[in-house]
């Protein structure tokens, strides 16, 4: 795995460098200094509040619009001047779509495909057979079917694998899941996993699913008024927030329910009192949720 | 790998000319005009062109394939570019590497295929109906030569004129030059009709040089002006192709998605 992503990425640099990443509309500022990294293979999750400037990062990092300060490279490339070389080793998988309704499923997967036959490698054959490629996003037997008559949800699965059929090496998804079942859902989350880790693919992707950002993401970035104010795994930035625990234990047949910053501490006591008395523990750390509302709540209240 | 796209531009193109080759919508597109020249033809039958041997019905046949083609280079070709920003096709196209020459080779195919297309189903019937069409060598000659040529004059101009506009309701006013130029043209009388200076004006387009160089194919005794037409369509050519590539540029530049969403958006409220 290691081996193939030093062939396909000359110099081993992170995949996405940001740094200081600024972008205004006229007065208004909508991205006052973001910065991140991302490495090959991992998965990187933007959560925020509508506004916060998620699609503007993402469309930045695609080099579909130009920033107004700061520096970001993406594949050792400025995304501002990336040429069809750097654009082949990209998927992009946008909000909505609803073009080549006309076009049938399969006409348009080979069609779009037969561009990054000149992008292959030896590590890397490019584009996606398309046969295996319906398969793995779960769209065999709609091969023949006219794409504006998809349902809502298989026309998202067709984008992933228009996003996907150049075998990316770095995959942009701005949410992805939005009018998926659960079953579909998870048929996406196993597809991730399985972009990484067989293909190394590094992936940056948009999502309001917190509990989608917490079973996808190796790290999650909190993108609040045009900044990031907090980054790492859901454990690691719910052990940021100094949050209260929530402990619940019985005694005597009695139900009880604490909430504690301390629960380590407060545990020990409960035992040093009650001893044998006490069972049914249970210690929750603060959700994802409650995270995310705290440093969001933090993040707007400063400004 | 130059060939491959241009083979995947030509897929492309052909692709989306089945489509729209088999799409009832679009073949009534296609049929009503010609239907509407083919009544208007049935009732001049008979008619002469006042001062020349040419039937009127002739005239207006060979001058209205005329019109159709300019319909066909301009209008379509800019309400296909307005069509495919509104939807996110051109957006797709962008995210594609070398996506957007593969979308023009596209498009251009499409709109040729198209042209070609108004021709057969104008001339069939109407060279059946109409007397005095002249269908011999120098016909396919000329053609051979005025066709391509026009294509490549009118296409530009159509895809510059695309880039402005922002919604396919907005492409739809580009009718209204269109038909102002037809008044002009000579295309459904000879421009002697009219004062001088307008006539000049209707010298600068390409409508009325198309309408000439298909006369002179088709009319027996119609003056050959065939220089003069290849110079004026050539001139369109060479200004369209230079100014084209620079303005389509731009506009993919343009492009995210999130402009996409907002265009949506605005079809959506309209549509309310």
């Amino acid at each position: 795995m290691a081996a193939r992503s030093v062939v396909d990425t000359p110099g081993t640099g992170p995949v996405i460098e940001v740094r200081d990443l600024r972008m205004r509309y006229g007065d208004k500022e909508v991205l006052t200094g973001v910065d991140f990294t991302a490495t090959a293979g991992e998965v990187v999750v933007l959560l925020g509040p509508n506004g916060a400037g998620k699609t503007t990062t993402i469309e930045i990092l695609e080099g579909f619009r130009r920033r107004s300060g700061g520096d970001a490279l993406v594949l050792g490339v400025d995304p501002a001047d990336g040429d069809e070389p750097w654009r082949a080793r990209l998927g992009v998988v946008l909000q909505s779509w609803r073009d080549h309704s006309k076009w049938r499923v399969r006409e348009l997967l080979q069609h779009l495909g037969s561009y990054y036959a000149n992008y292959s490698t030896p590590g890397k054959p490019r584009p996606w057979a398309v046969d295996e490629l319906l398969e793995v996003v779960g769209l065999t037997g709609a091969e023949k079917t006219a794409i504006g008559r998809l349902s809502g949800g298989q026309r998202r699965r067709l984008d992933v694998a228009i996003g996907i059929v150049g075998r990316p090496d770095l995959l942009f998804l701005d949410e992805p899941t939005v009018g998926f079942d659960p079953e579909a859902r998870r048929d996406f989350h196993d597809l991730i996993h399985r972009l990484t880790d067989v293909d190394s693919t590094t992936v940056l992707l948009t999502t309001h699913d917190l509990d989608e950002a917490e079973k996808l993401a190796d790290r999650i970035l909190i993108l609040a008024r045009g900044r990031i104010v907090a980054s790492g795994s859901a454990d690691e930035l719910s052990r940021q927030v100094a949050g209260e625990s929530e402990i619940r234990w019985t005694r005597d047949g009695q139900r009880f329910v604490h909430s504690a910053a301390d629960a380590t501490g407060f545990v020990r006591e409960l035992f040093r009192q009650h001893g044998e008395a006490v069972g049914d523990l249970e210690v929750r750390r603060a959700s994802l949720e409650e995270t995310y509302m705290r440093l969001v709540r933090e993040a707007e209240g400063a400004a | 790998m130059r060939r491959g796209l241009i083979r995947a531009g030509l897929q492309r193109g052909l692709i989306e000319l089945r489509q729209t080759v088999t799409n009832v919508t679009d073949i009534i597109g296609y049929l009503f005009p010609v239907a509407l020249l083919l009544g208007w033809l049935r009732l001049i039958e008979g008619d002469e062109l006042p001062g020349s041997s040419v039937s009127l019905g002739a005239y207006s046949l060979v001058s209205s394939l005329a019109l159709l083609l300019v319909i066909g280079g301009v209008t379509s070709m800019a309400q296909y570019l307005t069509m495919d920003r509104e939807d996110g096709t051109l957006l797709r196209a962008k995210a594609t590497p070398n996506g957007m020459v593969g979308y023009l080779i596209g498009k251009i195919v499409l709109v040729a295929g198209v042209m070609l297309i108004t021709c057969a189903v104008t001339l069939l019937p109407g060279a059946l109906m109409v007397e005095g069409l002249r269908f011999d060598g120098g016909t396919w000659l000329t053609l051979l030569w005025l066709l391509p040529l026009s294509m490549l004059a009118l296409m530009p101009v159509g895809a510059i004129l695309g880039s402005f506009f922002q919604s396919v309701r907005g492409a739809a006013i580009l009718m209204l030059p269109v038909l102002a130029l037809t008044g002009i043209s000579g295309i459904f009388s000879p421009l002697s009709a009219l004062p001088g200076w307008l006539q000049g004006v209707a010298q600068g387009f390409p409508m009325y040089w198309l309408g000439s160089g298909l006369r002179s194919a088709f009319l027996p005794g119609e003056p050959e002006q065939a220089l003069a037409t290849a110079g004026v369509l050539a001139l369109w050519a060479l200004a369209g192709l230079a100014v084209a590539p620079r303005i389509l540029r731009r506009m993919a530049r343009r492009e995210s998605g999130s402009l996409v969403a907002a265009r949506r958006e605005r079809a959506m409220t309209r549509t309310m």
